[in-house]
Formats: structure tokens, C-alpha cells, sequence
């Protein structure tokens, strides 16, 4: 056992944190996001150039050959500054879906342009009526001839406004809820019948509701076989997006305290107070627990056995979750009302950890697949 | 980073795993099973079983008769003596006293008494605590003044946890009444318990046991030679064994074994015709306790693993370790009480003793279910409150 950083984790660290700091002032994310497609379109270039959006990508693909570990490593920092770029839909998900699901044909022609930055995925799968229901699907797909027609619409889909290609879950057989008869599709972003409707999360960052009406789409996989896909895009999803949330608990916990040793009342520092030490200390104790689960997600993303792999993922989604919001919550309370406000960045961070709760089953439903395994 | 055990991590758990089994006699696993503590006969049958085979001292180094394991390999001990449950070996003789000795005594001090300390030919306890000096250690009054080769002690200790068992008592007492800072007028002495003047009285508590006691000292001389390091300086030894093995703690095996037998117990004990654990509040609270586990299982292995480690100085991270094990171990022992539901609530010890030639009133399960559960209240109060361990963070971690 080893949780130290190799030489290579600690310079890839180290050169994300640097450019990072360098770009991503608060004010300057502002700038970002009202930008076309609400990130910026010049640091996209340079992640690419630095290699990140081939991180996880195999080297035969253009890619840089990391693993989860790598990836937590570039979320976390990612969550320190709120980044807005689509790292997590297209290098994440969208990648991750090629890597498990695709042809030889499929891989080398997409991977090595998400690699590059000069395609971006998105991972259409959520639907309204599903909620936290990964099997929910009423999207269909049919077979036109030699073609494959899709009909339905998908909602909450991350960076699916500005993706040139979209990862679509659809029906092919089956009932509503049926695990079985699920399948993937890739689909241009300029396909006939594809309709996007852009907006920002709570957070900030981008995502659309999607309609599909006669949309052509390729199999991505086998046809029918789409959910243990499904199932490890959500988790790899799961894992990378925890590590963007301790880098969040991590950027609010040092404001709190910084906070904390400045603002004066009653004639001094209110980090004077004992009751402000411990509820400081009670969210490091929080944050710690949380990049423990977020530890453990990584480790468990490229596990084998799919029973363990999911039990793990769940554990490390509720322990992810409540640490998240004790921490947000504590740091909201303790700045006092500029806390609440939409100037200061801490509201920011506030609703980017509150956006990963409620993405891929929230608290309570990860505590319920927990709580339907108790034997 | 690799956060899986090595190879070898996993050989050395199912060693010890198998030696546990084949060599813990049933009736002390079936005891402990049930919630009662370990009497004093077990604790000391099983820590020489443990000693024959190396193992008692298990975070000792090989010079002093320790296995010389690592922290990991410390850490999987641990866990599986509390996960077969087995007696903890005496934490005063192995993590207190013992390094205390290798860092601080005479090679005199250190023939005589650590291979003791190891078999438990010895029993020792602890006199910090005093009725005026509990969180703020460093404001205890029990007074040593030289008289020719030996000290004469006269005060009071309080909370001696199993003083009535013990054949020593290490023990911090002031020296210089004068010394400018509280700290730099304590020593740290060696007392026979069997010396005159000591006078050992129970407190009983809120379980009906008797673990704590009140010592007194009077008049009791204690030979110069028996002070551990230099005099006025047993503020450093103190913080020395308290700052050590801080990673055991936590007792995550203890709270993985309890979670495992409420469980247990849970499909065998019904409500509304069907087994407890198909309740789903009952799953929920399971389900929120593994969630729990395994955040602070990674948290320790974080601590354990740091490359970074001193003898003797505590990383403030153990401090999270204490915070989140004390409060798993009383949310586990409750979780079980709670599924004895009101068969949990006999069980006044004197009374059932009395009733010992009768049938039983319930099941086996039932008289030991709440005792844990009271007993463990004090987790989050000894070892440094729980409250000292956030002052600790505050100040070690958060720069406040």
C-alpha cells in the first residue's frame, strides 16, 4: 500500500496547479463563462497542448496512458478553481465509453481527436422520468435498413450544447426499466433531427436537454449490451466528479479559514472562538473522510468484479456526498452573509459540490443500493 | 499511489487470522462475542499465548523481543485480534510503558522490566488523571519530594483504569511546585503497588463495572531510582507516550466486528414476523455505519502509510482517527443494543450474578448488550476528549 505520489503524479499535479493559478481567478472564470460555449475555449487548447485531454486515454490512441489516479489528480485541482471546461463529459465519459464499448475502427478514429481537443463528447443518457434510475430509458433506437434511427430526448447532459459528438443510451428492446436492451450510439452534434437546448447548472457550468427526432446514430458496443457500459461510464463519472468536489471542500475550507483568522468582531479575530476552531476542524475531519472515499473510488474504477466495483462506488458516493455538503454548509454559515452572496466565491463552490450530489444517485439512493446489500 | 496490500499484507492477515483461531480458547471469544469484557484472567492467559509466539509486544521493535512488524502489518494485527475477538493485549504495558522504557530507561530499567511488561508478569496502569487535572493535565498536584534516595508521594490520581489489577502504576507527579511553566515541574516515576500508603477505591460505572478506580498516596516512598529521564522533565516522557501508536486508536476492527454481529443478531431476532434485517431502517443505519467504516479505514491507512513518521510525535491526523473511531465505536455498540430492543434493558450485573443458579431470562445475547454501549460513552472522553482532539486540529492543523 502506497499513497504517496510518483514522480510523474507529482509533476502532472504540479503543472495543472501552476497553469491553473495562473488562469483561474475567480474573476477571471467569470470571463470564462460568458464565453460562447461558457468555458474557455484558449485554456481548452492549452490542456491539450499540456496533454491532459489524452490523460486517460491509451498511448496507442494519442493519449497519455493514465489511470484513475490520474484523473483524480487533474479533478481535484480542477474543483480548486471551479474549472469550467468539459474534461469531465468529453476525456471522462465520453472517452471512457469509446475505451469500453468501441470497434478498433471507432477507437482510433475519435480517441486520438478527444485527445487532441478537437472533438468533444458528451455522454446523453439521464432522461426526465428516470431520476436517479440508471436503467430508465424510453429513448428508442430501430433499424432503418442498414441504419440505426434514434426518437426520444435526454436531459441534465453535461457540456451537450457545445459536443461534436454525443454517446446516446437508447432502448432497442425491452420494456421501460429493463436492464437487458439497452444500447449505445454515437451521434454527430450536427446530425438531422437533433435538437440541443443549452443552459448553465446551478453551478455554472454548461449542460442541455437534448431531443432526438429520427436522429441516425452508429452502435457503440454490442446492441442490446449497453448497460455494463453504462454502468462504468456513471462510475468512472462518479469517481472523477468526487475528486472534483474534495478539490472544491478543499478551496472553501482554506477561505473559511482565512476568513476566520481576518474578520473581526467584537474586537477580535473570529477564529478566536472555540466554537468557530471546532466547527473548523469538524469540516477538515469531513474533507478528509471525503478524500479517503474519493481514494477508494479510484482505486475501485478499473476493479474487475462489477458487484464489488459498484458496492464501492456507492460507499464512496454517500461518504463523498455528506462530507460535501457538511463541508459546503459549515462554510456558507461560518463566513456569515457574505457567504451568501453571489460575489463571493464560496456560494460558487457551494452549488459545483451540491451539482455532484445530485448527479448519478444521490445520497439517499447510493444509501439504498448500500442498504439492499446488507447480509 | 497503490491503495490496494501487497501480497504479503494479505499473507500476514490470514497468518494471524489462523493463529487466532486454532489458539484463542472458545469460551474468551465467546464471551467478548456476547459483550462482556475481558476478565483479568483472559486478558493475561491470552497475552502469553500471544508472547510464546512473539507477538504480544507486536509494536516493539526485535531487539526488545517484538515481532519488528511495520505499521501496516501492526495496524492488520490489531484488526484481527478485535475482528476474532480476542482480548486486546494491555495497551499500559505494550504501546505506554514499553516505549517509554526503550526511549527513556537504564539498561537496568529496561532487563527488568520490559520482557515483564511483555508477558504480563506485570500489570500496569496509569496515574495521570487527578480530580483537578483532567483535560489540563499539566495542572496535577500530587507531590513528590525527595527524602535521601527516595521520593515521598502524597496526592491523588482518579480514572486509573484496572489499578485494582495492576502491579505497577507509572506516574506523573510535580517536583518542583516553584517551576516557572506548569509542564517543566513534573516527573514521571515507577510505583510499586504493593507499596504502603497506596490505597486503591472503585468507581463503578454507568455499566455496573468496575474498571476506574481513585488512588491515594500517602506517604508513600518510592525509590529515586525508579524515576524514568531526568526530574522535572516528565513532561517530555508523557507527551512522548502519548503522542505513540496513536494510529490503534481508532478500533475500526472492534467497530467492523460489532457492525458484523449486530447483523448477526439481527437475522435472528423478528419483528413483525420476519427477521430484523429485512427491515429497511435497520438496512439504512447498516448501510450509513459501512459508509462510515470505510471512510475512516482509508483515513487510517492514509496515517499509517505516511512516510513521515517520528517516534514518539504524534501526527495531528490521529486526532481525526480518535474523533471518527470513538464515534463509530459508540454508534456501533448502540446499533447492537438496539436490536435487542427491550430484552437489552436487564441486566443490572449484581442482581443477575444473584440469579446465576436460575434459567437464564432470555437469550444468551441479551445481559451483555447494553453494558458496551454505556461503557463506550467514555470513548469520546478518555484518550484526550474528543473536544482536545478538535483543539489539537486547530492548532496543528488549521494554524488558528
Amino acid at each position: 500500500m502506497d499513497f504517496e505520489l510518483s514522480e510523474d503524479q507529482r509533476l502532472l499535479k504540479d503543472s495543472i496547479s501552476r497553469l491553473l493559478s495562473d488562469t483561474y481567478g475567480f474573476a477571471a472564470r467569470r470571463g470564462y463563462m460568458a464565453e460562447a460555449n461558457g468555458y474557455s475555449a484558449k485554456l481548452w487548447e492549452q490542456y491539450a497542448e499540456l496533454g491532459l485531454l489524452g490523460l486517460p486515454i491509451e498511448e496507442k490512441y494519442g493519449g497519455f496512458g493514465g489511470g484513475p489516479v490520474d484523473v483524480m489528480l487533474v479533478m481535484e485541482e480542477f474543483g480548486r478553481v471551479m474549472a469550467l471546461e468539459p474534461f469531465l463529459a468529453s476525456v471522462v465519459l465520453g472517452a471512457t465509453a469509446v475505451k469500453l464499448a468501441g470497434s478498433e475502427s471507432q477507437k482510433s478514429m475519435i480517441l486520438p481527436a478527444v485527445a487532441s481537443g478537437q472533438v468533444k463528447l458528451a455522454f446523453a443518457h439521464g432522461e426526465q422520468q428516470a431520476r436517479h434510475d440508471m436503467t430508465d430509458v424510453v429513448t428508442t433506437a430501430k433499424k432503418d435498413g442498414n441504419a440505426w434511427v434514434i426518437d426520444g430526448a435526454k436531459s441534465v447532459v453535461l457540456h451537450g450544447d457545445c459536443a461534436d459528438k454525443l454517446i446516446v443510451s437508447a432502448r432497442t428492446s425491452g420494456g421501460r426499466r429493463d436492464a437487458g436492451g439497452l444500447t449505445l450510439f454515437v451521434v454527430d452534434g450536427s446530425a438531422a433531427g437533433l435538437a440541443r437546448r443549452g443552459y448553465a447548472l446551478r453551478d455554472g457550468s454548461r449542460a442541455a436537454e437534448i431531443s432526438l427526432a429520427g436522429v441516425k446514430g452508429e452502435v457503440l458496443g454490442v446492441v442490446d449490451g449497453g448497460l455494463p457500459v453504462i454502468e462504468r461510464v456513471i462510475q468512472a463519472g462518479i469517481a472523477a466528479m468526487a475528486a472534483e468536489a474534495v478539490g472544491c471542500m478543499e478551496a472553501m475550507h482554506a477561505m473559511t479559514l482565512d476568513y476566520m483568522k481576518t474578520r473581526q468582531q467584537f474586537g477580535r479575530a473570529i477564529g478566536q472562538n472555540q466554537v468557530m476552531q471546532h466547527k473548523a476542524a469538524d469540516m477538515l475531519i469531513a474533507m478528509e473522510q471525503g478524500r479517503s472515499m474519493t481514494m477508494l473510488a479510484a482505486m475501485m474504477v478499473d476493479e474487475e468484479d462489477a458487484e464489488e466495483r459498484a458496492h464501492h462506488i456507492s460507499l464512496a458516493k454517500v461518504g463523498v456526498g455528506q462530507a460535501g455538503r457538511h463541508v459546503s454548509q459549515s462554510a456558507v454559515q461560518m463566513h456569515g452573509g457574505i457567504g451568501m452572496t453571489e460575489e463571493y466565491a464560496v456560494g460558487h463552490y457551494f452549488r459545483r459540490v451540491m451539482t455532484f450530489e445530485h448527479l448519478w444517485g444521490d445520497t439517499s439512493f447510493h444509501l439504498g443500493l448500500i442498504a439492499d446489500r446488507v447480509a | 499511489m497503490d491503495l490496494r496490500f501487497s501480497k504479503e499484507d494479505e499473507a500476514f492477515r490470514k497468518e494471524v487470522r489462523t493463529f487466532i483461531d486454532e489458539n484463542l480458547p472458545a469460551d474468551i471469544r465467546e464471551r467478548s462475542r456476547l459483550g462482556y469484557g475481558a476478565r483479568k484472567e483472559d486478558t493475561v492467559a491470552w497475552q502469553r499465548i500471544l508472547n510464546k509466539k512473539g507477538w504480544a509486544a507486536y509494536s516493539w521493535p526485535v531487539e526488545y523481543g517484538g515481532p519488528g512488524w511495520s505499521p501496516t502489518q501492526r495496524m492488520i494485527f490489531q484488526e484481527e485480534i478485535m475482528m476474532g475477538n480476542a482480548p486486546e493485549v494491555l495497551g499500559f504495558n505494550i504501546t505506554m510503558i514499553g516505549p517509554v522504557l526503550m526511549q527513556f530507561a537504564t539498561q537496568e530499567q529496561k532487563d527488568y522490566f520490559l520482557p515483564r511488561a511483555r508477558n504480563l508478569d506485570d500489570w500496569w496502569c496509569q496515574g495521570f488523571s487527578e480530580p483537578g487535572a483532567g483535560s489540563d493535565l499539566a495542572s496535577l498536584k500530587t507531590a513528590a519530594v525527595r527524602d535521601g534516595d527516595d521520593y515521598v508521594v502524597n496526592g491523588q490520581k482518579i480514572w486509573t483504569s484496572t489499578a485494582h489489577n495492576a502491579d505497577w502504576c507509572f506516574v506523573l507527579v510535580r517536583t518542583d511546585p516553584h517551576a516557572k511553566k506548569r509542564q517543566e515541574g513534573i516527573s514521571f516515576i515507577l510505583v510499586d503497588m504493593k507499596t504502603p500508603g497506596i490505597t486503591v477505591r472503585p468507581i463503578i460505572s454507568i455499566d455496573g463495572s468496575h474498571h476506574l478506580n481513585e488512588v491515594f498516596f500517602d506517604n508513600v516512598r518510592v525509590p529515586v531510582k525508579n524515576r524514568i529521564y531526568e526530574e522535572n522533565r516528565g513532561w517530555d516522557v508523557a507527551k512522548f507516550l502519548l503522542g505513540n501508536e496513536r494510529t490503534g486508536i481508532a478500533r475500526l476492527g472492534k467497530s467492523k466486528e460489532r457492525l458484523a454481529y449486530a447483523k448477526e443478531l439481527a437475522r435472528e431476532v423478528q419483528q413483525h414476523g420476519k427477521p430484523l434485517i429485512e427491515d429497511p431502517a435497520f438496512r439504512r443505519r447498516a448501510a450509513q455505519i459501512e459508509v462510515d467504516l470505510k471512510a475512516l479505514e482509508l483515513t487510517q491507512l492514509r496515517v499509517v502509510s505516511a512516510k513521515t513518521k517520528e517516534a514518539g510525535k504524534a501526527d495531528p491526523f490521529s486526532s481525526i482517527l480518535k474523533i471518527k473511531g470513538t464515534e463509530l465505536l459508540q454508534e456501533t455498540s448502540e446499533f447492537v443494543m438496539d436490536v435487542g430492543g427491550p430484552l437489552a434493558m436487564p441486566g443490572w450485573a449484581k442482581e443477575l450474578a444473584a440469579m446465576s443458579n436460575q434459567p437464564p431470562y432470555g437469550p444468551d445475547w441479551a445481559p451483555a448488550m447494553a453494558g458496551p454501549y454505556l461503557m463506550l460513552r467514555a470513548a469520546s472522553i478518555y484518550g484526550g476528549t474528543n473536544e482536545i482532539q478538535k483543539n489539537i486540529l486547530t492548532k496543528a492543523v488549521l494554524g488558528l
